[in-house]
């Protein structure tokens, strides 16, 4: 039984947090994707800002949340999105359109956001150092422990309370986008966009209009995703290339340029990660009497090391490249 | 550029004149600035600092030259040079370190190739079972069949490898080399980046350009983190030096003579690389590499293998990209995987090729070279103006500097790098030697 | 507005009108009248430029040289959805609709400037395309081709233009949608707008032409009303394959 908690604390509750991170950071570049037809490498760097601008204002005003009970950082969380989304949008009018305008191939832009990635790193690191840092500076991790109701289950469930706030979040998110891309008449035009941008531009659809509210909605949603990650562990300054290959990963499987899919995606590469480092010979322990005496298990059964975590996003690229290099789910090719 | 020369006589009109050769004035005076720049830098930091600074610079021509066939030549954006430099610096470590008695001596080895030999059963086995249907098994069934033997297999084998090299870290310390020259090293450091560029190029050449660039990233630091973490192998965190030269060391010739002999051998490699390029780049088959590169609809409409032709050109690439790695290591004599990072051994490398003018050889080794020197002197000037900075900060609002200044001082620079790739980009796509187009007929 | 409107003021003018991609023109020289409530048809070889000429009314081209003028104000080189603004509608040959938005949400794309509109012109859409109204919660990629190019029509229909430009609406029709589009067209005109189209079935376009421009290397080689070009013999023997 208790190797089954064991399971659930590091398997189905961490793959769903990572999942969940992944989700919406892929949600971002695969939108990017969709609209002008690039792959934003900048996209893990503008989640680290966001969560540098909730570390900034948390420690500026550490009681902000106490009053309503809620960890400040995630009072901030609003206002850390809006100045994510202006600095996407600012990015965006000061590297890109320039090139856009060039009419370059979409690698030249894909070359532009390494360096826009690599000023936003030296930016950051300028301002915060190259250290952790935990979000919660005046507030407390709550830690909910959960009993199982059965005999012989004594570990019990682990959840933190940002784990709590991550799924509410998520989840947030995630409808609201929904409603916005088909409810509202600009998220409908975002997606006539990304299937036929003339076309869209004959409709008398404002294209600047719609590349600057791409940029908005990716800067908010990579703000959302850094913070919960920083707010999760700690906020460190240096995890762009190690958030860059899963988000990539989960924004193909889900075939870039669907949003829904970018979401399936995060969870499958957020699964695939933690089922990789899970050590399996946990769950085999109870059988281990009735197993043949011949066959002896090694202590370690994980598929891959924690320090080799990075190469189960790159396996799923290249599966998913060489297999169906549309996604998983049915869909147009960009 | 062409009218920038002005003829010496007035009365002089250029009817005759054959419109063959340019007289290049902007090539000129460009590597005339590098080579002052060169002389200062000597005159400075004395010879010895020097001399190290123009062999690193070499060996960075190296990898810029690889780089410059891929997105300059091809068109393809490789965003993980770092992964394939290491690459050739791990061979030139392997081949070149003295035998490790304490390995070889034991029985160690031959576990080792049992191991190995397990690994390679699996995956005949695996794609013996993905073969299935042929016996008429249904296709769901082998997938399934495929994919569990597949999980159990790497399991297996994996436990196994885990214990051996276990016991080889605990044992041995780790394999040790095999004590050959160093120009071994080097050149199996090329083709093992080369093979790595073909599996890569194999999967991403028909798709976007975009996967290409993603997956390069993702693959520098997969080689990256098993260099790191393979202790058995390359002792990991704790390095392994000195790696030994091909060349008499410092401590025959001391460091100038030494580091020149060196330079020289670095300088043959240049020429020989520079002249078969330059001898592909004017063949039917640079002409047709640069037609792919320019319109891949119409290629592709003449009959072209272009996928093929895009292979070879990103295995050679890497080629070079491993070659240059290797010979940086052995001169840096020194492997720490740790030591590899994006910022040293792909951006940089990057800025050197768009600097100095994609596709165009020339202005990549001018590139390289002037990138060099101003990075290797950007480090205690960065150091300098932060400390100016915090002097002016302290003297006039009392402002309490953190004490990671020094760190803080280098972050600088990464600012810097992106800044000049973005700068570039937009104002001098061409780099400031441009390839130069000759139009047929 | 410099100049008073007068009823003698054309819906479209094209003047010597020249362009092209890439530094090659494709037009040297075009000339167009179009009043309002006319059909205007563009016909002619491949490669006249018939397609590049819609394109540059509708500002997806560089012209270079001479001007286009719409309800006497000069509109060349205007990004497309100004023109938009100004009540032109433009249905592309190919890649004509939104294949992932809904047949609705197509339409509706149509009336983006005049969101305040989209219900009443939604109906008149669906009656003029009955056969939309039960698609329209499918997506538009899934429909055949002539279902395609009436949600086309019907997008571009959405903004109420005053000029509406087809290029080539039949292309790749069966001959009983190609009757049905022909009748859409003669519908939409009758309900008061203007219509140029190019297309290549040059005699059923030009038997419900008011003007026919025939152009030949980007140049008009006729220009008259559609009857008389096709009573023509020289237009006949060149161009409308005997």
């Amino acid at each position: 039984m208790n190797e089954l908690v064991f399971f659930i604390n590091n398997v189905i509750i961490a793959g769903s947090v990572t999942g969940s991170i992944y989700a919406i950071g892929a949600i971002g570049v695969t939108l990017i994707f969709s609209i002008m037809r690039f792959a934003h490498f900048a996209h893990a760097d503008m989640m680290t800002f966001g969560a540098f601008m909730v570390l900034l204002l948390t420690t500026l005003f550490p009681a902000a949340g106490t009053s309503i009970g809620v960890p400040t950082a995630l009072v901030m969380l609003p206002l850390a999105m809006l100045l994510t989304a202006v600095l996407a949008v600012g990015i965006d009018k000061a590297f890109y359109k320039p090139l856009r305008a060039h009419g370059v191939k979409p690698i030249v832009l894909v070359i532009g956001s390494l360096g826009v990635t690599l000023m936003l790193q030296g930016l950051i690191r300028l301002f915060s150092g190259t250290g952790g840092q935990s979000l919660y500076v005046d507030d407390r991790k709550e830690i909910f422990r959960l009993a199982l109701p059965f005999e012989g289950a004594r570990a019990p469930i682990v959840i933190t309370e940002p784990q709590l706030y991550l799924f509410v979040i998520t989840l947030v998110a995630v409808v609201a986008l929904h409603v916005f891309l088909n409810r509202s008449r600009l998220g409908k035009a975002m997606r006539a966009m990304s299937d036929n941008p003339e076309l869209a531009q004959a409709s008398g659809i404002n294209t600047n209009t719609i590349v600057a509210v791409t940029w908005v909605i990716a800067g908010g949603l990579a703000a959302i995703a850094g913070t919960l990650l920083s707010l999760d562990v700690t906020f460190k300054p240096d995890l762009s290339f190690f958030l860059l290959l899963p988000i990539f990963a989960a924004a193909i499987v889900g075939g870039v340029g669907h949003p829904y899919g970018a979401i399936a995606g995060g969870f499958v590469v957020g699964f695939a990660e933690t089922l990789a480092v899970f050590n399996w010979n946990v769950l085999l322990r109870p059988f281990r009497d009735s197993l043949p005496t011949w066959l002896e298990l090694p202590s370690n059964l994980a598929f891959v090391g924690t320090e080799y975590k990075i190469v189960v996003p790159f396996f799923i690229l290249v599966a998913i490249l060489v297999w169906r290099p549309t996604g998983l789910f049915k869909g147009k090719v960009i | 550029m062409s009218n920038s020369t002005e003829p010496r006589d007035p009365t002089y009109t250029p009817r005759d004149a054959t419109p063959a050769r340019r007289f290049p004035v902007r090539e000129i005076v460009l590597f005339g600035a590098l080579l002052a720049a060169v002389l200062a830098v000597y005159a400075l930091m004395g010879a010895a600092y020097s001399t190290r600074m123009l062999v690193e610079a070499a060996c960075y021509a190296i990898l810029a030259l690889g780089l410059t066939i891929q997105w300059g030549y091809a068109g393809q954006f490789n965003a993980g040079v770092m992964g394939f430099v290491a690459l050739g610096g791990f061979c030139a470590m392997l081949f070149s370190v003295p035998v490790n008695d304490a390995f070889w001596g034991t029985e160690l080895p031959g576990e080792l190739g049992r191991v190995l030999l397990y690994g390679v059963a699996a995956t005949f086995l695996v794609v013996g079972a993905s073969r299935l249907d042929r016996l008429g098994v249904p296709g769901k069934l082998r997938t399934l069949i495929t994919v569990l033997l597949a999980l159990v297999l790497y399991l297996v084998v994996i436990s196994q490898l885990r214990e051996v090299t276990n016991q080889i870290q605990s044992q041995a310390g780790f394999v040790g080399g095999f004590g050959l020259p160093a120009w071994v090293g080097w050149i199996v450091g090329g083709a093992l980046a080369g093979g790595v560029g073909y599996l890569i190029g194999h999967v991403c050449l028909g798709l976007r350009s975009d996967y290409l660039a993603i997956a390069t990233l993702g693959i520098a630091e997969i080689i990256k983190a098993f260099l790191k973490n393979s202790d058995w192998l390359t002792r990991g965190t704790a390095t392994v030096s000195p790696l030994p030269w091909p060349t008499p060391g410092p401590a025959e010739l001391g460091f100038t003579l030494s580091r020149a002999v060196y330079l020289s051998i670095t300088a043959v490699v240049i020429a020989v690389i520079f002249f078969l390029l330059h001898r592909a780049y004017h063949a039917p088959w640079g002409r047709m590499i640069r037609a792919i590169r320019d319109n891949e609809v119409s290629a592709a409409a003449m009959g072209k293998d272009i996928n093929k032709r895009r292979l070879e050109i990103f295995v050679l690439g890497c080629i070079l990209m491993g070659l240059g790695g290797g010979m940086l290591g052995t001169f840096n004599s020194l492997f720490d995987p740790q030591g590899y990072l994006p910022l040293n051994h792909t951006f940089l490398v990057l800025v050197m090729v768009i600097l100095g003018g994609p596709g165009n050889n020339l202005g990549t080794i001018f590139g390289a070279v002037a990138v060099y020197i101003i990075w290797i002197m950007s480090e205690p000037l960065a150091l300098f103006l932060m400390q100016l900075a915090v002097s002016f900060g302290e003297g006039a609002f009392g402002w309490d500097a953190p004490n990671n200044m020094d760190s803080r001082a280098l972050q600088a620079r990464v600012l810097v790098i992106g800044m000049l790739i973005t700068l570039v980009l937009r104002f001098a796509p061409k780099g400031l030697l441009p390839e130069k187009i000759t139009h047929h007929g | 507005m410099s100049l008073p409107m007068s009823s003698t003021t054309p819906l479209l003018e094209a003047r010597d009108v020249h362009g092209g991609y890439g530094g090659m023109n494709i037009l040297n020289g075009v000339n167009m009248t179009l009043n309002a409530n006319e059909v205007g048809v563009i016909v002619g070889p491949n490669g006249a430029g018939k397609s590049t000429m819609l394109k540059a009314v509708f500002g997806l081209l560089n012209v270079t040289q001479g001007e286009i003028l719409l309800n006497g104000q000069p509109i060349h080189n205007l990004p497309p959805n100004k023109l938009v603004e100004r009540g032109m509608g433009f249905v592309p040959q190919e890649k004509n609709v939104f294949p992932s938005l809904t047949v609705k949400e197509n339409l509706e794309m149509g009336a983006y400037l005049k969101p305040q509109n989209v219900k009443r012109m939604l109906e008149q859409v669906y009656a003029f395309f009955p056969p939309l109204v039960e698609k329209r919660h499918q997506p538009a990629g899934e429909l055949s081709g002539g279902q395609r190019q009436m949600v086309a029509m019907g997008r571009a229909l959405m903004a109420e233009p005053t000029l509406l430009l087809l290029d080539e609406p039949t292309a790749g029709l069966s001959p009983l949608y190609m009757n049905e589009i022909f009748d859409r067209v003669r519908q939409i005109n009758a309900a008061g707008v203007g219509i140029l189209m190019v297309e290549q079935n040059a005699k059923q376009a030009l038997a419900i032409a008011d003007k026919g421009f025939v152009l030949a290397a980007g140049q008009n080689r006729f220009t008259d009303t559609g009857a008389a070009l096709l009573a023509d013999p020289d237009v006949a023997k060149s161009f409308l394959g005997g």
